[in-house]
């Protein structure tokens, strides 16, 4: 599957959304402390998280004898550079056509 | 509220102390490792520093003004710090600081973690790790203003950046278009 594929499918569901939330608001959580903010079993919070990680979103590190989750926003803002940026571009494209064509006009 | 939530991510301080980006790129450990530590490099993405690297522990770190900034008024050091550990091309720890902003250089040294892995088929994983513990005006700076793709935009732009010039050779956004004149 493509990496956007895998964020798109990453994002597609409201507890993994919930979980990144979470994670916005306050980085490097345990699992444990995940699993508190949530009505669900620890496997089904570890299956969402295991998603989000191949999804690259949430990112681990061992500190001391815990495992901490962060949000790793850089998967995002890369999809929002590659579609967002493109879009504009075409906007912005469109307007310098229409300066040219008005230009020769007045030519 | 997604300003909101940015703003509160930016203000939650002393609990919101380390920050994690992991990138995937196109190249290997050595090109990532020489954008990031040759000043060659270090001016074509980002904030554009003439970084300056004594590679040992204990080295000097120096981030100078690059030429729009001279020309802006803003020149000499931007950045500076420790080198703490350099394993080239793997591993580079370093304290990190706001030189340039009064306030920010009061704050103290940041804790800098850059850990770059080979993978497969010529991908290489970079993860920046950025302990910001009772540094909450440097942990807001990098963590960016997510609405505005330009010079707020903290470590998520650098890094995309990054790996848009490692990748395509170009770069994403020229420094000239960061603050336009007519906006």
């Amino acid at each position: 599957m493509h990496d956007d594929d895998l964020v798109f499918k990453a994002l597609a569901d409201p507890t993994r959304r919930f979980l990144l939330d979470q994670l916005f608001t306050r980085d490097g959580r345990t699992l444990t402390e995940l699993e508190s903010e949530l009505e669900m079993t620890r496997f089904g919070v570890m299956k969402h998280l295991r998603v989000l990680e191949d999804a690259g979103l949430v990112v681990t590190r061992k500190e001391g004898r815990e495992k901490l989750h962060f949000l790793n926003p850089v998967p995002i803002r890369l999809i929002h550079d590659r579609w967002i940026d493109k879009f504009t571009e075409r906007r912005v494209s469109a307007l310098t056509d229409l300066k040219r064509q008005l230009e020769e006009d007045s030519a | 509220m997604t300003s909101t939530a940015t703003l509160d991510r930016s203000s939650t301080g002393a609990s919101n102390t380390t920050q994690v980006y992991r990138i995937f790129i196109k190249a290997t450990p050595q090109a990532i490792w020489d954008a990031i530590t040759k000043p060659e490099w270090t001016q074509r993405f980002g904030y554009g520093l003439r970084d300056e690297y004594e590679l040992r522990p204990g080295g000097k770190y120096r981030g100078h003004a690059n030429q729009g900034m001279i020309e802006m008024g803003m020149g000499g050091v931007i950045v500076d710090g420790e080198v703490i550990e350099a394993d080239p091309p793997h591993k580079l720890v370093m304290t990190w600081r706001m030189a340039i902003d009064p306030t920010l250089a009061q704050e103290g040294w940041t804790r800098l973690t850059y850990e770059i892995v080979e993978g497969r088929g010529g991908v290489s994983r970079l993860s920046v790790i950025h302990d910001l513990a009772g540094r909450p005006g440097h942990a807001a700076m990098v963590a960016g203003d997510q609405q505005g793709p330009g010079a707020n935009g903290g470590w998520l732009w650098i890094l995309s950046d990054l790996k848009t010039l490692l990748e395509s050779g170009a770069q994403m956004t020229p420094a000239s278009r960061l603050h336009p004149p007519h906006e």
